[in-house]
């Protein structure tokens, strides 16, 4: 029993070693899990990263396998999700994970970004880091809007007439760059034939892209952590950084842990409660698509709704479309928008607190005012937090330098 | 870092555990993307029974109909044709339909509920080809001691009038036979048992 | 602490998302209806009301029959004999032969198919239009839930007659105007209010039911799925803390 259980592990090593010759599966391990030293100092927000990897390759998977029932067209769109929902054996499963796991995409998204916010990971030597998640976040937008489209109810149809006319705002080329992108003179069948191509092959591709560009960047220089600290700085006899631990075994079961707690609670909005109240998927999206009729309350989803209600701040189109545009290109530049010589908050003073919670209020606010009704005092209360989201990023860029800070201790808290 | 006081076997028996509960949740998680695959409560309506009216077929003609997307031939035999079905058996490959795709209420020669009547799936069970009905006894371009029959024009496969193959050639078993019931003399049912028959 | 924290983060996040939720069709407060979608009897009965007095202008074009009968807990021949009045067969959708077309010429505006109409409106409006029918001072329909709604009230039978009694009221600006202060029964129906009341609520809940059907199944597989993954969780949870022990 043990003597055959040995030659197996034997036989085992013989295939590593063939395998080794021919691909470098031990070494790129070897240098991506094991030899990677990451900061043991990680705390909750440093999950968020994984577990959209996780989420990403879900909505790969159980968007593949919608394709195969959904119809991209007009007269049959609408029909063949209720299709998958009522006659594909678990159709409905596959389509409340994607939709589902829509939202908790733009959730971890959004976290993740906090994270950076909390903790300088976009400051020197991670610039590039952050350019590409931003990229990222740019392209999930556009997936998230396209994919928006393709279930062709109410929501989808005028959700759609409103972002491609943001794009009739600009001078002279607006109109027949509404034109180009609808392939018609109206949002019809054939805007729905392309945005389906778009959400399924082009958009996705991309994404892959920049996230392998997103990671190799990351292990250029290796994760920040919550004390904002460079492990590098710090190294042990053995030239490994004293605050590092092997990603692998480490931070491989922790982010199994991670994701086990993070299905749970996919699992139980998916279960319990898919709609979420209308906020993951909204009631005027189960009335067929109709060019006759605008539902009373147009609103994009959630995820998008801080920017929207930007535009609805500002009383001029195009004016509207540029601060919206604008508000998310900020976000571009904010590694040299921030120029603290320290990059935790825990180490910056009162200043950054409170700068970073009146921006993360007007967030969240902005969030909730873009999918209400619009009374004038809300308008008013928009611009009020349209305001403060652009002097977060002002007051930012003029504080920072001399913003007081704490000393900033030599190795990571744990 | 130290590993000075690991207790191995801890962690060999909780990364088995857990590899092992994840790799039981990855199997049932792969239940529904497999299972999203089967025709579809939609495809099964469309594939419903199929009653036909067969009180207007004459002797020796032959109605096809579809069901499920499968061309189904109802033969109607003359006695000469059931009659002459044990010629044959030498050398047909499985006379007795012993390894054929049939319900288990058909049986025998006739390979049919009533010997008059045969109710077949008229695809060659090599690749799918709908062979030609060639009743006629006498010798033909393809077999000299032809006893009347199904003929596969694609690969050239043979099949007696209870859709019975011939030895050498390339379709392995003899015709399917689809589950039917006779509602009544003139009707008949493809899809459905008779009542009471597995 | 960590643990806490990340209570706290999902709740404050949970709360959210119920403050954001918005109400599926908008508009005041509606009552809630009672209906219950695992409550098979009043599914039964919806189902019948529905065929009976429904289903000869509404069709249900995504719900088929044999999926009915299965979730209804009916036989082929209950469905067949009870609940199909065409010549449709078991695995049909629930259809109607009237064009969109006839619809328009015979009422103005084609009867919208009801699939999904427990989706796009909520069991609660439903409820509310279904109880809402009242007969105006010129004698037409009209309904508290949907003003100058183009549908007669085909259950007036069962429900009766309601005409509002009218009271003047008097508007921020000065200007006085009629509000329906109540409703009277000036034509009693087959059924008390309480039974009409529980005729709506079968209704209704049948009509949620045909919205998602998959909402019979989706709860009692979820529980099992979240006890499996909390298991998974919890050795998962054993396992780091193991590895974890490594880091000082």
């Amino acid at each position: 029993m043990a003597k055959s259980a040995s030659s197996l592990a034997k036989r085992a090593g013989d295939l590593m070693n063939w395998l080794d010759d021919r691909l470098p599966v031990t070494s790129f391990w070897n240098a991506v899990m094991t030899g990677y030293q990451a900061p043991k100092n990680f705390n909750f927000w440093y999950y968020m990263g994984s577990l959209a990897l996780l989420v990403l390759v879900m909505q790969i998977l159980t968007g593949i396998f919608l394709t195969m029932h959904y119809k991209p067209s007009a007269a049959e769109a609408f029909a063949s999700v209720e299709y998958i929902m009522r006659d594909v054996d678990w159709g409905w499963l596959l389509r409340y994970m994607h939709s589902t796991g829509a939202s908790f995409f733009f959730i971890l998204i959004y976290l993740h970004m906090f994270r950076s916010l909390l903790y300088g990971s976009h400051q020197k030597p991670r610039e590039l880091l952050w350019v590409f998640g931003m990229f990222i976040y740019l392209a999930l937008m556009a997936e998230a809007f396209l994919g928006y489209v393709l279930p062709w109810g109410q929501m989808s149809y005028w959700g759609a007439q409103v972002i491609i006319n943001l794009f009739g705002a600009i001078p002279k080329i607006g109109e027949p760059l509404t034109q180009w992108i609808r392939g018609d003179y109206f949002i019809s069948d054939a805007t729905l034939n392309k945005f389906f191509a778009l959400h399924v092959i082009a958009v996705p591709l991309a994404i892959l892209g920049l996230v392998m560009l997103h990671l190799v960047a990351l292990r250029e220089n290796g994760s920040n952590n919550p004390d904002g600290i460079e492990i590098k700085a710090n190294k042990g006899p053995d030239g490994t950084p004293i605050d590092g631990i092997p990603f692998h075994p480490y931070y491989t079961v922790k982010d199994i842990f991670g994701v086990g707690m993070f299905l749970i609670l996919f699992s139980f909005i998916l279960f319990m409660w898919p709609e979420v109240g209308g906020l993951f998927l909204e009631a005027d999206n189960f009335i067929p698509a109709n060019p006759l009729v605008t539902p009373e309350h147009i609103k994009p989803v959630w995820y998008f709704t801080p920017y929207y209600a930007i535009l609805k701040a500002v009383p001029d189109k195009l004016m509207g479309v540029i601060m919206m545009g604008a508000s998310v290109t900020i976000l571009f530049f904010l590694p040299w928008l921030d120029r603290s010589p320290v990059k935790s908050i825990r180490y910056r003073g009162l200043w950054y607190k409170v700068l970073l919670g009146m921006f993360t209020i007007a967030f969240v606010r902005l969030g909730m005012l873009g999918m209400a009704a619009g009374t004038p005092a809300e308008t008013w209360e928009m611009r009020v937090w349209t305001l403060v989201y652009f002097m977060f990023f002002v007051l930012l860029y003029f504080m920072s330098p001399g913003g007081k800070t704490k000393p900033v201790p030599d190795r990571v808290t744990h | 870092m130290s590993s000075d006081d690991v207790n191995k076997g801890r962690r060999r028996f909780l990364v088995a555990t857990t590899s092992a509960v994840g790799a039981v949740g990855v199997g049932f998680a792969a239940i529904p993307f497999i299972q999203s695959w089967m025709p579809s409560a939609k495809a099964q309506a469309v594939g419903a029974p199929v009653e036909v009216n067969i009180s207007k077929l004459k002797e020796g003609q032959l109605l096809k109909v579809q069901w499920r997307g499968q061309t189904i031939g109802i033969l109607r035999r003359t006695d000469e044709m059931i009659s002459g079905l044990g010629k044959v058996d030498e050398v047909l490959v499985d006379p007795e339909s012993a390894n054929a795709d049939q319900p288990a209420y058909i049986h025998g020669e006739p390979r049919a509920l009533r010997p008059d009547y045969l109710v077949v799936n008229m695809h060659c069970t090599h690749l799918g080809c709908i062979p030609q009905m060639i009743p006629e006894v006498g010798p033909q371009p393809f077999d000299d001691h032809w006893n009347g029959g199904f003929y596969c024009p694609c690969h050239k496969s043979k099949f007696d009038l209870s859709g019975r193959v011939y030895k050498g050639v390339p379709a392995p078993t003899n015709l399917r036979i689809p589950p039917y019931s006779f509602l009544d003399d003139g009707t008949v049912m493809i899809g459905v048992s008779p009542q009471g028959a597995v | 602490m960590k643990i806490k924290a990340t209570i706290l983060l999902f709740s404050t996040a949970m709360l959210l998302a119920a403050s954001f939720s918005v109400p599926a069709s908008g508009g005041a407060a509606l009552e809630p209806s009672g209906a219950n979608i695992n409550d098979t009897a009043s599914l039964q009965r919806g189902a019948k009301w529905f065929v009976n007095y429904c289903l000869g202008c509404h069709s249900l074009d995504y719900q088929r029959y044999n999926r009915l009968a299965k979730d209804l807990q009916l036989s082929e021949e209950e469905v067949m004999q009870n609940l199909v009045l065409s010549d449709a067969k078991f695995g049909d959708t629930m259809s109607i032969a009237m064009s969109e077309e006839q619809g328009e010429a015979w009422f103005g505006k084609a009867p919208p198919d009801l699939s999904l109409v427990g989706r796009s409106r909520g069991g609660d409006w439903l409820y509310a239009y279904l109880r809402g029918f009242y007969q105006d001072k010129s004698g037409n329909w009209n309904n508290t839930a949907l003003a100058n709604a183009a549908m007669p009230h085909v259950l007036w039978q069962l429900q009766g007659i309601q005409t509002p009694v009218y009271r003047q009221e008097t508007n921020e600006q000065g200007y006085e105007h009629e509000v329906i202060a109540h409703f009277e029964l000036t034509t009693p129906g087959i059924q008390s209010e309480q039974e009409y009341d529980e005729t709506a609520r079968d209704l209704t809940a049948f009509l949620l039911y045909v919205g998602e059907p998959a909402a019979l199944q989706r709860k009692g597989i979820g529980v099992w799925v979240i006890l499996f993954l909390v298991l998974f969780t919890f050795i998962a949870y054993l396992l780091k803390v193991e590895y974890w022990r490594d880091v000082h």
